[in-house]
């Protein structure tokens, strides 16, 4: 496992009021859009194929369960 | 000046007065793949009867992009200057979104090969000089107007054939169906085809217009001169330029191959109305392959096993590296040098091959026609930031130009060796005393003795070379010396530091399996 999943983020309150912000005044189309480049973006700095596997991995889990 | 489609000569065949002998390899049909087939066989003193169903070379511009390796391979073939002197060399590509570039690539950055990158030459073209050579060969039986109506085997095949004087039968040991996309053949065995429609029309213009516009591959993601999602520039020789425009699926194709409508879409993109429509048509593109491609005594080569969209210009020149696989090997068991056995290498290198080519092919299309929802807004937001961060313009896939895979294997490797010339990979080409090495390799086994002392193997040729720069950067890496065993059609079969005559007999026979 490489991908970090234990708290990571100094300031998570302050990183979560950020992504909010960054969302500001957008439509929802713009929210996904920014959205997609945001994944793009820290995706490219992670790099490392597996650690970008493991990320898919998790992001998925629960997705195919029925609720 | 349009190209002038002379019809080639049709001769009654002697099959149609009395049986002919049973023939080594038949090939049917004489698109590119079927002719370079019948020369490659014929290098290596193999010959065949080729059929076509047809009298005149390809109609219209199919293929116009030829990959490095598919010169070397036609180089081999005879053909390699005739086709690069016609032809317009070009290694730069450029990517558009809207009126911005956003990427640009090069395919061949280093110098020290004999083949350029890629050649752009119309289909017509390579096949007119393809036929010429065959037609010269001895060893090549080319027959037009023989249309293919029926295939039976049973140890060796049978096919019967008609023509405009009456139908005959024509046995062989081995039938290779050349026969295009649509492959009659494929539908006699009964084989499915498996793979994937895409739903999107193109619009594929050839125009002849004077004007200096520079030898690239250009590319546009929405551009400003045409409503679709995607258009593609390329230059060919006599003055004729290769417009594809993407259409959307709602597109009616019998409407828009129409004068009226294609020449409006082509002066807004050339700008003016100085030109010229020499072809037209619109296309929708699959990418589907057979299973397998050696079916007992009949072979499926190139697109008759494989097709791909053209977007990386990986069809026809998948086709020629189908072509150089097969030669050798089918050459080695007509003459009783190898097993059958060794047929399925085609079988397993060249789907190995082909899927390589439909991943690439299916990624590039599904980037230009991306499905409604989350792949269009992955797409577009790759395009969108393309402009303000470089790691996103590689991302932007407007086709991954064809280069040869390399085949998996286990022979023996050496890790002090350069990756790019590892076992399974096509030999890197370089300069060698007055000439290139490419033309020193091919057609037989050799050993490729570097800054080492020559072992004793007999029944292989060796030769040696004192490594240059060039040499060193692409075969000895870190290493002084190195020997390494290639293929006829020139891949790298093994390769060590330090090899006894032992190691070398045993990689040997180990690749002629
Ligand atoms: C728009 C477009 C652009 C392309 N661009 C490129 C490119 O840039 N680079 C590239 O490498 N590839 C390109 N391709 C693909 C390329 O054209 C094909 O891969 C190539 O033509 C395949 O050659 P082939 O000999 O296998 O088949 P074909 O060229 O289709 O030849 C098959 C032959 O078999 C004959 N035949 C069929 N049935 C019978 C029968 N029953 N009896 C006897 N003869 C028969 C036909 O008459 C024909 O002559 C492009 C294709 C298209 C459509």
């Amino acid at each position: 496992m490489t991908l970090i999943t234990s708290p990571n983020i100094a300031q998570a309150d302050e990183f979560y009021a950020e992504l909010l912000a960054a969302h500001n005044g957008l439509s929802d189309a713009q929210s996904h859009a920014l959205n997609a480049q945001l994944v793009l973006i820290l995706a490219n700095h992670v790099g490392d194929p597996n650690t970008l596997k493991e990320a898919l991995t998790l992001a998925r889990q629960g997705f195919d369960t029925p609720p | 000046m349009p190209y002038d489609y002379a019809p080639f000569p049709y001769t009654a065949p002697a099959g149609l007065t009395e049986p002919e002998p049973r023939q080594r390899v038949v090939i049917v049909g004489a698109g590119p793949i079927g002719l370079a087939m019948a020369l490659e066989l014929a290098q290596h003193g193999v010959s065949s009867v080729v059929l076509d169903d047809n009298n005149v070379v390809s109609v219209g511009s199919r293929a116009i992009c030829w990959s490095k390796r598919s010169l070397e391979i036609l180089d081999r073939l005879g053909v390699g200057a005739r086709i690069t002197d016609k032809g317009v060399t070009w290694q730069v590509g450029r990517t558009f979104h809207r009126a911005a570039e956003v990427f640009c690539f090069d395919l061949l950055p280093e110098d020290g090969h004999k083949m350029p990158a890629f050649v752009n030459l119309q289909q017509y073209y390579v096949e007119q000089f393809l036929v010429e050579a065959c037609q010269a060969n001895p060893l090549v039986d080319l027959r037009f107007m023989n249309r293919v109506t029926a295939v039976t085997q049973n140890g060796f095949t049978t096919v019967e054939i008609e023509t405009p004087d009456g139908a005959y039968t024509l046995e062989s040991e081995y039938l290779l169906a050349c026969d295009g996309a649509k492959s009659p053949l494929r539908q006699m065995l009964g084989l499915e085809f498996d793979g994937e429609l895409f739903e999107e029309r193109f619009l594929i213009a050839d125009i002849e217009m004077q004007g200096d516009f520079p030898s690239e591959r250009r590319f546009w993601f929405e551009p400003e001169f045409h409503s679709g999602q995607s258009a593609l520039f390329h230059k060919q020789p006599d003055n004729i330029y290769r417009i594809d425009l993407q259409l959307g699926w709602d597109a009616d194709p019998e409407a828009e191959r129409q004068p009226e409508v294609v020449v409006p879409r082509i002066e807004k993109v050339v700008g003016h109305s100085d030109f010229r429509l020499d072809w037209v048509s619109v296309y929708s593109f699959q990418c589907r392959r057979l299973a397998r491609f050696v079916h007992d005594r009949v072979i499926f080569v190139g697109d008759s096993a494989h097709v791909v969209s053209p977007f990386g210009a990986r069809g026809g020149n998948g086709g020629l590296q189908d072509v150089d696989n097969l030669g050798w090997k089918l050459t080695a068991v007509l003459d009783g040098t190898a097993q059958p056995g060794l047929l399925d290498s085609y079988d397993r290198e060249r789907t190995f091959g082909a899927d390589e080519n439909i991943r690439n092919s299916t990624r590039a299309t599904r980037f230009m026609t991306p499905a409604d929802g989350v792949e269009r807004l992955f797409r577009n937001q790759v395009l969108a930031l393309a402009s303000k961060a470089d790691f996103a313009r590689p991302m932007i896939n407007s086709g991954r130009l064809s280069k040869p895979c390399v085949y998996p294997t286990q022979a023996p490797d050496d890790s002090r060796l350069p990756e790019m010339t590892r076992p399974g990979a096509v030999a890197q080409d370089a300069p060698v005393g007055n000439g290139w090495l490419m033309d020193e390799l091919g057609r037989r086994f050799v050993l490729l003795c570097l800054g080492s002392d020559t072992p004793e193997v007999s029944g292989i040729d060796v030769i040696k070379f004192d490594p240059t720069q060039m040499l060193r950067a692409r075969y000895l890496g870190t290493a002084d010396r190195a020997i390494y065993l290639i293929r006829p059609d020139q891949v790298i079969a093994a390769r060590w530091v330090d090899a006894d005559a032992g190691m070398i007999e045993t990689a040997l026979s180990a690749a002629r399996q």
